[in-house]
């Protein structure tokens, strides 16, 4: 039998998407909407990370913030596009690795 | 236990900001001037308001928003630099076409931000803060939306940006976690009671990452020469002083505050940002031709310097940190000030080339331009020179002298570039004459070069401003 899902598990989970996150916006080397996939996937896990202490401890803090990142979330979202939108009407494309206009 | 009082300051920038983005739109006729003038009332308003309610300290918010003079010394500042920003954008957004009133509440709302940011005493405030000044300067950066440079900086800004926040609230989640507590105190008690878990530690270290991407501390600093090059010069002014001053008061308060008994683990954090932050502005701006990457590598150098006294985690070292601070974003606006007048009748140039021989031509602007070196420099009779003594001074006394010397060579090799600046200006052939620029450009940099010579002002400030800031930094023991 195994034993019960525990507060640990979920922090490893949290940690292995925080990594996921981290790595895939320096190892992308294809597109920008990835990036901002990863960007999403590491406020995701924070947020995981913030319910699971939260429920272990009994108080509600963390689910509030939990509720405040993800309003943050959807605002850097739709900054980031509109950003993300401006730079391929000037570009034509949105390769990460065209992105070398200035450099040094 | 809303004490509303305390935050009027926020309250007036939230109303205000909201109220100008519905005035600005209009059909038939272009209403950025009359909101710029408005933006800059109100940010002048907003810098003394603080001390003009009558100086009172308190939590408002249930503890999420804290008054206190450190506070409000840092409130003063970014108001008049963002003011002070704004007063220089507007010849320049008039000649670019840009100008579009969003400009102003932009800026309104990244001065929201900050001033959340320093008033924060919670770390969903702190969170907040930092968020709502970031999405504003992410925004400000791309403004010009028809050049490929401004829009790949808004691009990259935001990327790193959103990192940074990431890496941030990681380390808030962490924080969270094993102290049990949102609020600065109780943080404190809940470490000093508890004693120190990895968690706090690892929180903390990461919590300081995301910060050091908002100060530009190296090795976070990989944003900012591209973000200065291609935004619009205005914004890159503006980057420059105000968000910076916000960031490290940030961080001065998290490590005095929440942290402040466990010097040890974040001393070290601090040491390492710092070291390489003055490495790493001093040797990559040497072979910079553009001013204003110049300049980015330049504020990177000195929010390392600014780092040397937070390193030393005493009441002292926040003073300093405060004199420096405040010494640098004067020079910076009035640099700023003088780049905004490097326009030719084609349009703005920014190589450093294009400086050569103005001496001849503009003889003011080079007259102020050397000042503004000299006093990045760090040569005695300017100002600069005593923002590096007090940085430095509280630094040697908590036995971190080696981190000193360090800071000394690589002010030596900052000066080698500070130094071509002033020979190019005044030994190179002429290659084109500046047009006349507008009287609130010259006006500024006038201004600011004759802040900075010391010797005129320092039997009026020395004693009353030493005071002031003496007040603002012992809040935060």
């Amino acid at each position: 039998m195994l034993g019960a899902i525990g507060l640990s598990h979920y922090l490893i989970v949290a940690a292995i998407l925080f990594v996921i996150g981290v790595f895939g916006i320096f190892v992308n080397r294809k597109n920008v909407i990835v990036i901002l996939m990863c960007v999403e996937l590491i406020l995701l896990a924070v947020n995981i990370n913030f319910v699971a202490f939260s429920t272990h401890m009994g108080n509600i803090d963390g689910q509030i913030f939990a509720l405040f990142v993800l309003t943050v979330a959807a605002a850097e979202a739709a900054v980031g596009l509109a950003i993300l939108v401006v730079y391929f009407r000037n570009r034509g494309n949105i390769a990460v690795e065209d992105i070398d206009l200035m450099k040094g | 236990m809303l004490n509303l009082h305390l935050v009027i300051p926020e309250i007036l920038l939230a109303v205000s900001a909201s109220l100008l983005l519905g005035f600005g739109v209009s059909k038939t006729k272009n209403r950025a001037p009359i909101v710029r003038l408005a933006a800059i009332v109100i940010l002048l308003v907003y810098a003394v308001l603080g001390y003009a309610l009558g100086s009172q300290d308190g939590e408002a918010f249930k503890g999420a928003l804290v008054a206190d003079s450190f506070a409000r010394y840092i409130k003063f500042f970014i108001g008049v630099a963002a003011a002070a920003g704004l007063l220089l954008a507007g010849n320049y957004l008039e000649r670019e076409k840009l100008d579009h009133y969003e400009f102003s509440v932009l800026t309104l709302y990244a001065v929201l931000g900050m001033s959340i940011m320093v008033a924060s005493n919670n770390l969903l405030s702190l969170y907040i803060g930092v968020e709502m000044q970031s999405l504003a300067l992410y925004i400000m950066a791309a403004f010009n939306r028809d050049s490929l440079r401004a829009s790949e900086a808004g691009l990259k800004y935001f990327v790193l940006g959103a990192l940074s926040s990431g890496l941030l609230l990681y380390g808030i989640s962490l924080i969270y976690g094993f102290t049990g507590t949102l609020n600065f105190e109780q943080i404190a008690i809940s470490i000093n009671e508890t004693g120190l878990t990895l968690g706090v530690v690892g929180g903390l270290v990461f919590l300081l990452c995301g910060l050091a991407f908002k100060i530009s501390a190296a090795p976070f600093h990989m944003w900012t020469p591209d973000v200065y090059e291609g935004s619009p010069t205005p914004v890159t002014g503006f980057f420059a002083a105000a968000p910076k001053f916000a960031a490290i008061a940030l961080i001065a308060r998290l490590v005095m505050g929440p942290f402040g008994d466990i010097t040890d683990q974040w001393q070290q954090v601090i040491i390492v940002l710092a070291a390489m932050s003055m490495f790493i502005g001093a040797i990559g701006a040497l072979r910079q031709t553009n001013i204003k990457r110049l300049m980015a590598y330049s504020s990177i150098a000195n929010m390392g310097f600014a780092l040397v006294p937070l390193a030393a985690g005493t009441v002292a070292g926040i003073r300093g940190m405060l004199v420096f601070m405040t010494i640098y974003i004067i020079t910076v606006i009035g640099i700023f000030a003088c780049i905004l007048q490097m326009r030719i009748r084609d349009g703005m140039v920014e190589k450093i080339g294009d400086l050569s021989g103005i001496a001849k031509t503009n003889r003011g602007m080079a007259i102020a331009m050397t000042i503004f070196m000299l006093s990045l420099m760090g040569i005695p009779p300017l100002l600069g020179f005593f923002g590096k003594l007090f940085a430095f001074l509280p630094a040697v006394q908590a036995d971190l002298i080696w981190l000193v010397v360090l800071a000394l060579i690589a002010s030596v090799i900052g000066a080698f570039y500070y130094l071509r600046i002033i020979k190019t200006m005044w030994f190179d052939e002429s290659e084109h004459e500046f047009i006349v620029p507008v009287r609130a450009l010259s006006l500024t940099s006038a201004i600011s070069a004759f802040l900075l010579i010391g010797l005129v002002l320092v039997p009026f400030i020395a004693k009353s401003g030493q005071n002031w800031i003496a007040i603002a930094a012992s809040s935060l023991s």
